[in-house]
């Protein structure tokens, strides 16, 4: 009977299959993205609103001293401009994950873990198929804020899309992680509270940590420890061609920590899922 | 016993599962088989433990006690063939309503590493196995009920399982819609062999020929042939069967709660 034979071959399978499947995940995304215009707009109108009222606004209240890596005194609107990038991601990493616990209520999660590809290959996937989508938001508003003025060197584009991939990864695998602690969809107004203003203002993204340490040593320890200011770091220097080796480890790092910890946490053995009460029959 | 036959290897074995939510027992020491080609009611009220056992059979739930088994493949322990031969159509809609029914079957294709052009074919196939073909550049959410569903079918059915879970998939169906879907998937099971576990609350959806699996409060109280299963309790048909046999098993719930 080949039905058996079949069955023993099957399992195993190509690497282009796992392309294919990881394409299928990208390309999911990518069209669900096209029909939510919504989000992409409110995900750019966010740092716009940032760069061209509040930026404005404080540009004579903060002085800016030269810091690496700028050469000259730079206006505070190229200052926040790599934070709001990275603020951009940051809404887009918790964005999926919001999809994610979404996608659990309804069947879509199912469907994904019931592929029969290892599950993390499946998250890798879905983790990527985020970040190219936040990495996209990125440069439309960096292309928009070249009108404003914000004209970082040419090669600074190119030199930011490799630190793009790892921010975006590292704040979607965090959206990852928390998806799995959230129970329901109603708990995500407390992501807003709890994990992204914290991370955002706690940061380099506004203002220089000099300043921080000078008005508060701790916040300035906090903020040193925050690996959102690692994204934005990575993400500023790059754009000036340079690379910030430690932010770089620091965003490998921990994009390592928490893509580690939301794959335990999707394992059917260990996390959320073996622990969550289902009371439906 | 397990069988070296290939013919005789059940689509679906699950061997003395059990699994509890903290104190709360949903599953206890339920065994099942769904043999191939075979159309299997798992009748049970909800609350039975229906979505638990369908949890573990896609492994969504780690199986803490017992086995389960599909084609032979353990789920633990060999999920990626154990899944690549099942087929679900979950209770909740996991179609997405913004893109086309084509668009959804090919993200389905590709999480079970099926190139487009070979999903292209899989997908007039099942789309016409479903009598969905005109439909396939529809936007899922211009799609009724009944329709939504029978493209669920489709999608479960693409990468060609030889077993099919549905649970309750006839929910929130007219009465049309539901003979329609059971009539379709009765026949992919006589027609292409496939093994089908059709859980349902609604007794009248199984038919003399069926296999019944009685699930009440998460613990077999009876399986085989439906005659059998009538048969030995006696009763007239399998709505009497079905009140026999649980109010007997509240009876003894309270006895020994006593």
């Amino acid at each position: 009977m080949t039905a058996a034979a079949e069955t023993t071959t099957r399992h195993s399978f190509s690497l282009a299959q796992y392309f294919i499947c990881m394409k299928g995940i990208v390309w999911r995304e990518a069209l669900r993205f096209m029909h939510q215009r919504e989000r992409f707009v409110s995900a750019l109108v966010r740092p716009l609103v940032w760069l061209f009222i509040f930026a404005a606004g404080f540009r004579q209240v903060l002085g800016l001293s030269i810091i690496p890596p700028y050469e000259t005194y730079v206006l505070y609107e190229v200052y926040i401009t790599p934070g709001l990038i990275a603020m951009i991601q940051l809404f887009n990493g918790m964005q999926s994950s919001l999809t994610m616990v979404y996608d659990r209520e309804t069947g879509g999660m199912r469907t994904l873990l019931v592929s029969p590809f290892p599950r993390w290959w499946l998250l890798s996937s879905k983790l990527l198929a985020g970040t190219l989508v936040s990495v996209l938001q990125a440069y439309v508003f960096l292309a928009i804020a070249w009108f404003w003025e914000i004209e970082p060197p040419p090669l600074g584009y190119l030199a930011l899309l490799p630190a793009l991939l790892l921010s975006g990864l590292m704040l979607g695998a965090l959206g990852m992680l928390i998806s799995s602690l959230i129970k329901q969809l109603e708990n995500f107004a407390g992501v807003m509270n709890f994990v992204i203003f914290p991370m955002f203002f706690a940061s380099s993204a506004l203002y220089p940590l000099w300043r921080v340490r000078e008005s508060s040593p701790l916040l300035f320890y906090v903020c040193e420890l925050n690996p959102f200011t690692h994204a934005t770091e990575l993400i500023r220097f790059a754009l000036y061609e340079q690379v910030s080796w430690i932010s770089l480890g620091v965003v490998i790092g921990c994009t390592a920590a928490f893509l580690f910890g939301a794959i335990l946490a999707y394992d059917p053995g260990r996390g959320f899922l073996a622990r969550r009460n289902n009371p439906a029959g | 016993m397990k069988s070296f036959d290939p013919a005789q290897i059940p689509a679906l074995e699950v061997d003395r599962v059990s699994h509890r939510y903290g104190a709360r027992v949903a599953l206890d020491a339920v065994s099942l088989t769904v043999r191939q080609s075979s159309f299997t009611v798992l009748l049970g009220l909800n609350g039975a433990g229906k979505s638990t056992l369908f949890s573990l059979i896609t492994r969504l739930y780690a199986i803490r006690s017992g086995h389960i088994r599909i084609f032979g493949h353990d789920v633990a322990s060999e999920p990626g063939a154990a899944l690549s031969q099942l087929g679900v159509v979950f209770q909740s809609r996991a179609l997405d309503i913004d893109i086309s029914v084509r668009q959804n079957l090919m993200y389905h294709a590709a999480l079970h590493g099926i190139g487009s052009r070979r999903a292209d074919e899989l997908i007039a196939q099942v789309l016409d196995r479903v009598a969905m073909t005109d439909r396939s550049l529809d936007r899922v959410g211009n799609l009724s009920i009944g329709q939504m569903r029978r493209i669920e079918i489709a999608r479960a059915l693409l990468h060609m399982p030889r077993l099919l879970l549905l649970d309750e998939p006839t929910v929130g169906l007219d009465i049309k819609a539901r003979a329609d879907i059971l009539d379709h998937v009765r026949r992919l099971s006589t027609e292409q062999g496939i093994g089908v576990l059709w859980a349902t609350h609604l007794i009248d959806e199984a038919k003399a020929g069926d296999d019944v699996v009685v699930l009440h409060k998460g613990t077999v109280l009876a399986q085989g042939a439906l005659d059998d299963v009538v048969g030995q309790a006696g009763a007239g048909d399998l709505g009497g069967t079905f009140n026999r046999l649980t109010a007997a098993a509240d009876r003894r719930e309270v006895e020994s709660a006593a």
